[in-house]
């Protein structure tokens, strides 16, 4: 138990691939640490690798539990990745969804301003912010541990981006933990207790 | 009874493929002189093997047969490494290829030999080795068409599929729809084929047959019995090439490891190609997407 209170829930250490790194990085359970960067600095890359979604060097682990000791589907469904253009496998909403998230998932698309009909309707119907909120409804839907965003209020409106900060915060209360990539320093204020700048490659202190 | 064919008979025919020429000069179509070759090189391969085949069955030696066979699946595994558009790193279609090819070619032919046609002794070449040539034919084109549709689909939803593989799918389940896809393409030509044989049109083994001299009905058979072999063999190396495929672009932690998919042939230069032509290191830096090759 002492063990767990003093390690990082998430433990980033000298990551890397041929693309970015080395990185460093601890995430505390229910933080959210944002950070920023040019297009291209390697911000992707970083979420990316501690997804898993591409082979490098380095430990992750999680509650102190290392990354290695599980499958990569197991260690996905705790650290979900959510890319900036969030990419669709059926033509309807409802299909991205498991059976049993479905009662929990319509309780929560109003939250973020969506119609719970909306799941029946064909995903190439939808505006971008709209598959952009339904993007994240389905990243929470899994109950994961540790969120890697990319983006995520990138084509929303300022009330939009309201609400998906307001949810973000509510999940992080419950402990959730946000690792958020973004091109605004106000998000960044806003959401993280700490931010960083990524610069060719490697985090720098915001 | 074979009415067998002499140089002038053959002569005539060739006439043919003259006109042709002519036509294609006069029209401007441009294809005289690839006509003009692919006849010459048509008559000089199947002169050579006719020679070739003369010997092998003159010799009638289990080595001989073997190194024949063996000459012919290394080319059918070459022909579906080359003919999808994509290719793997190292070598990687043609290690599929040669599995898939000579698994299910030396399957089928072996099935054939020990059960339906029982020629003695059971490897007599004349046997044999037609019956391998028309296995591998159906096999390639099944094995090649399921791998360029498997490259092509991951190129083209890979997204989605990371998507999936993002909120913790196995690669397994991430890649199903396309591997059943891919497997599929690979085998419509056969179901083709079987469809359409006797009605439109008169598959070339039983024309053969029948222009040898053979009874029409025996002919149909040895037809029938060939075009089980042939969506056997076919279905086989669809849906083995397929899975393999899938196996070289996944790995241990179920990522998708599209870095072993090198970049698509080349075609034209066009303006819009022209960024896929950087290397993928550069091409990842500029837009911050990684898809590193080897580490880890």
């Amino acid at each position: 138990m002492v063990c767990r209170y003093i390690a990082a829930m998430l433990r980033v250490r000298q990551l890397m691939s041929d693309y970015g790194g080395p990185f460093d990085l601890d995430l505390e359970r229910g933080e959210c640490v944002a950070v920023l960067g040019k297009s291209g600095a390697g911000k992707s890359v970083l979420l990316r690798l501690i997804a898993d979604m591409d082979p490098g060097a380095g430990d992750v682990s999680l509650d102190g539990l290392d990354r290695g000791r599980c499958s990569g589907p197991q260690w996905r469904r705790r650290v979900v990745y959510q890319a900036a253009e969030p990419a669709w496998w059926a033509p309807d909403a409802a299909a991205h969804f498991s059976a049993g998230d479905l009662v929990a998932v319509r309780s929560l698309l109003p939250r973020l301003g969506l119609a719970p009909e909306l799941l029946e309707v064909d995903i190439a119907r939808l505006s971008t912010g709209e598959r952009q909120r339904l993007a994240l409804v389905r990243s929470l839907a899994g109950r994961p541990d540790v969120l890697l965003l990319d983006e995520p209020t990138a084509s929303l409106d300022g009330a939009s981006t309201t609400a998906v900060e307001a949810l973000l915060t509510e999940r992080m209360a419950d402990g959730l933990a946000v690792l958020l990539v973004t091109h605004s320093r106000d998000q960044a204020a806003r959401m993280g207790r700490r931010a960083f700048d990524m610069v060719d490659g490697t985090l720098h202190p915001s | 009874m074979t009415i067998h064919l002499d140089t002038f008979d053959v002569g005539v025919a060739a006439l043919l493929v003259l006109v042709n020429a002519a036509a294609s000069l006069a029209l401007g179509l441009q294809v005289h002189r690839q006509l003009l070759w692919s006849a010459f090189r048509m008559v000089v391969q199947l002169l050579l093997v006719g020679y070739v085949l003369r010997a092998v069955f003159a010799a009638s030696s289990v080595p001989a047969t073997l190194g024949i066979v063996a000459l012919m699946i290394l080319a059918a595994a070459r022909e579906v490494a080359v003919r999808p558009r994509q290719r793997l790193v190292k070598g990687g279609n043609f290690r599929i290829g040669a599995l898939v090819v000579t698994v299910s070619s030396i399957v089928t032919v072996a099935l054939a030999l020990t059960t339906a046609i029982r020629p003695v002794p059971w490897h007599d070449p004349r046997y044999a080795i037609p019956l391998m040539g028309i296995v591998l034919g159906s096999v390639l084109n099944s094995a090649s068409l399921g791998l360029d549709s498997f490259f092509e689909d991951v190129r083209v939803r890979r997204a989605a599929i990371e998507a999936r593989l993002a909120l913790g799918a196995t690669a397994r389940q991430a890649l199903a729809e396309t591997v059943r896809a891919s497997i599929r393409r690979g085998m419509i030509p056969l179901v083709n084929q079987m469809s359409a044989a006797g009605i439109i049109t008169l598959p070339g083994i039983m024309t053969g047959q029948l222009l040898a001299g053979m009874d029409p009905l025996e002919a149909a058979k040895y037809q029938i019995l060939l075009l089980f072999l042939l969506s056997g063999a076919g279905g086989i190396a669809a849906a083995g090439a397929v899975y393999l495929a899938a196996r070289s672009v996944t790995d241990e932690r179920d990522r998708l490891r599209i870095d072993r998919l090198q970049a698509p042939a080349k075609r034209r230069a066009t303006p819009s190609a022209a960024p896929n032509a950087r290397p993928p290191a550069v091409r990842a830096r500029a837009e911050g997407k990684g898809t590193p090759p080897r580490v880890g």
